[in-house]
């Protein structure tokens, strides 16, 4: 059998399709993170509470309403980024003239107490969702048993990145919200609704993290602490990447997943450290990260 | 409501407390219930701990009604990190008259409080924090160390497995003084039973995600993969080696530390023919079906886990061995537990070692298929009960320093 450093060539390249699945999340939530940051300036510390509460509305619309996964794909996004247009308008709108700082703590304070509401309602321990039955079972890829949620994890991931970058890099629509970041003011004296444009775009932002939550309900217990534990990993992807660059979110959260993957052959104990270990580095070589412009 | 109460309970507590003995710290016993009230471990252990510990109080002072000292309980959360317990039972020890710290899930925590309890002569008991060690070579004179450990665990489910034909094990262990010790535990049954161990992965604690773990155990070709790990960290990995058909494969999953609360978050449907060994169970007897009916009614509906039932009886001993000594001072209550024999309606009849070590049955379970279950709760059929003389190490393995004195 082959082998590389002593690992068996087939355990390396499982390890690195299920890091590129870890990376399909890091990915979704840190694009989420770059478009808001990217056109709104705030740094959404909410974001996981966010991923959270998407799970959570999988979960209710399938037991309380009967509401089957694929309705959930589109329905706990919705719901959830309503809510996230509504923090935009009633609190968020009012701080951006402020420093950075003022919004990072607002969200912040936001992110403790949706997550602290929702565990005293519903324990700590995390709710049963199950997998669609159609997407239960898996190929055997002879080096390794494929999931068939997962392998549609990775794709539904890299189609809305793929989707999302081409719409704010290619679109009109993304050519007025680029410029409306750039200069708030000239675009609105060509007509443009600045203020309605950059609540959407939170409440997309919002969505896509809800997004996220749906897809990883099936995999991780459904609970209220699911987002706090990995919105850290996220911020790092996004440091790293460059923050506000939607490609370098993207490219980033891939590969990153696929560096944890193949720590966890090598070194398993290092998993969780090696993610910021490279974010210190790659802080002290290039402060405005991989893909960052600014 | 909770708040007019406990006012009630102070106004009574401050008439009644003139004819309190002289012999109590500050007048009041103080039992801190220290805990992980808000993560990984919160549903196993968390508010329900401290629910039991107050019940305890309830029903010690009903049957006592000569003892007129109050009893005040109070509850932290130590966030699975030993620096922040260390901390905080410094602070309960040194200035807020904490006189008995009880649950400690968390081993690495529970070993550090431990220590803590004996420099201050203070009292630790000790339900749902794991490790063999606290009766082994780092028990002391302060702590009993209720519910069950990682030797019991590893004996009672260990033996059985290898008994029906798994004898080859691939282990993923949380990587901490809990997991560590299970995993030694269990490791040391199988070897005994003639198995063999044919690798071990350690994850970190706590973690969401085992995929890759998993496919490790799954290339080792292991009969049996054992999880030394708790807690949600149980769960999910249960649930995805679901995902990745890993019992379909052939492999069979062997939860070393299972709680009943962790069975109601995975289902039935994913958590059907699980063996695995606990200590109490709220469907035992009528005794257990009362408390826990109690309990549950006072709890949103949720049945006990074990380490919340060993708080209740804990507590209940630790006030009968106050009120026997007349004092609070932490090693003379421990000594005076050791030496009165154990009742209560959850453990049944019992007593405490020299070491620490509560004697009592130690259960071997089966999770119930979802067409046996007849209700809400109804999850375990019982497999072998062990009897109490056999369910624990024998204190001459054990290496602690106090047995070896003698």
């Amino acid at each position: 059998m082959t082998e590389i450093f002593g690992k068996p060539l087939p355990v390396i390249m499982g390890q690195m399709l299920i890091g590129l699945i870890n990376g399909s999340f890091y990915a979704l939530l840190s694009l989420g993170l770059a478009v808001i940051f990217g056109l709104l300036n705030i740094i959404n510390f909410t974001h996981g509470a966010q991923y959270m509460m998407g799970a959570f509305a999988a979960y209710f619309l399938l037991n309380k309403l009967g509401v089957n996964y694929w309705w959930a794909l589109l329905l706990a996004p919705l719901a959830v980024g309503a809510t996230g247009v509504i923090i935009e308008r009633l609190m968020l709108s009012k701080l951006y003239k402020l420093d950075h700082l003022y919004g990072l703590l607002l969200t912040f304070g936001l992110a403790l107490i949706f997550q602290g509401a929702f565990r005293h309602q519903f324990g700590s321990a995390g709710l049963p969702y199950s997998i669609p039955e159609s997407l239960s079972g898996g190929q055997n890829l002879g080096f390794m048993f494929l999931p068939n949620y997962r392998a549609w994890v990775i794709v539904a991931s890299l189609t809305v990145c793929l989707g999302t970058w081409f719409v704010i890099e290619r679109t009109k629509l993304g050519a007025y919200l680029r410029a409306a970041t750039e200069n708030p003011s000239m675009v609105q004296a060509f007509g443009v609704n600045v203020p309605r444009m950059i609540t959407l775009t939170y409440g997309f932002g919002v969505a896509l993290a809800a997004l996220a939550g749906v897809m990883a309900a099936p995999i991780y217990q459904v609970n209220p602490l699911m987002g706090a534990d990995t919105i850290i990993v996220v911020f790092a992807v996004v440091v790293i990447g460059g923050m506000g660059s939607i490609m370098g979110a993207v490219v980033t959260g891939f590969g990153l997943g696929i560096i944890e993957g193949l720590t966890k052959v090598f070194y398993p104990e290092a998993s969780n450290t090696v993610i910021f270990v490279i974010m210190a580095i790659v802080l002290m070589i290039r402060p405005q990260g991989l893909f960052g412009s600014r | 409501m909770n708040f007019k109460r406990k006012l009630l309970s102070a106004a009574l507590l401050a008439l009644t407390a003139g004819a309190a003995n002289a012999q109590i710290s500050g007048n009041v016993v103080k039992i801190g219930v220290l805990n992980d009230q808000s993560g990984t471990y919160a549903d196993l252990a968390g508010p329900g701990s401290t629910l039991a510990a107050k019940m305890a109080v309830e029903d010690f002072k009903a049957q006592n009604k000569g003892f007129t000292t109050p009893i005040e309980v109070i509850a932290a959360d130590h966030q699975n990190k030993p620096d922040v317990g260390s901390q905080i039972a410094r602070k309960w020890f040194d200035s807020d008259g904490v006189d008995v710290i009880v649950d400690l899930p968390t081993s690495s925590v529970a070993l550090a409080v431990n220590q803590i309890a004996k420099e201050k002569g203070k009292a630790a008991i000790i339900s749902t924090g794991a490790s063999s060690d606290l009766t082994g070579k780092a028990c002391t004179p302060n702590t009993v160390h209720w519910t069950y450990d990682t030797w019991q665990l590893a004996n009672g489910t260990g033996s059985a497995i290898v008994k029906t034909g798994g004898d080859s094990w691939f282990f993923l262990t949380a990587d901490y003084a809990f997991g560590h010790a299970l995993e030694r535990d269990t490791e040391a049954v199988v070897l005994k039973s003639g198995g063999k161990v044919l690798g071990k992965v350690r994850h970190p604690f706590p973690s969401a995600d085992f995929s890759s773990f998993l496919l490790q155990a799954q290339a080792s070709k292991a009969k049996i993969i054992g999880l030394a790990n708790a807690g949600a960290d149980t769960t999910n990995a249960i649930k995805q080696a679901a995902e990745f058909g890993i019992v379909k494969g052939g492999q069979n999953l062997a939860g070393l530390l299972v709680f009943l609360t962790d069975v109601h978050a995975l289902g039935l449907e994913k958590a059907q023919g699980l063996i695995f060994t606990e200590s109490f169970y709220w469907d035992l007897n009528d005794q257990t079906r009362a408390w826990s009916k109690r309990y549950g009614a006072q709890h949103g509906g949720k049945m006990p886990s074990m380490g919340q039932a060993g708080v209740y009886a804990g507590v209940l001993h630790y006030l009968k061995a106050v009120a026997a000594a007349k004092t609070d001072d932490g090693t003379k209550v421990v000594a005076k537990m050791k030496e009165l024999p154990t009742d209560d309606p959850l453990f049944g009849k019992g007593s405490i070692r020299a070491d620490g070590r509560k004697i009592h049955n130690s259960y071997l379970f089966e999770v119930k298929k979802p067409s046996e279950s007849k209700g809400p709760w109804d999850y375990y059929k019982l497999r072998a009960t062990v009897p109490a003389d056999q369910a624990f190490r024998p204190m001459a393995e054990g290496g602690c320093p106090l047995v070896a004195a003698k």
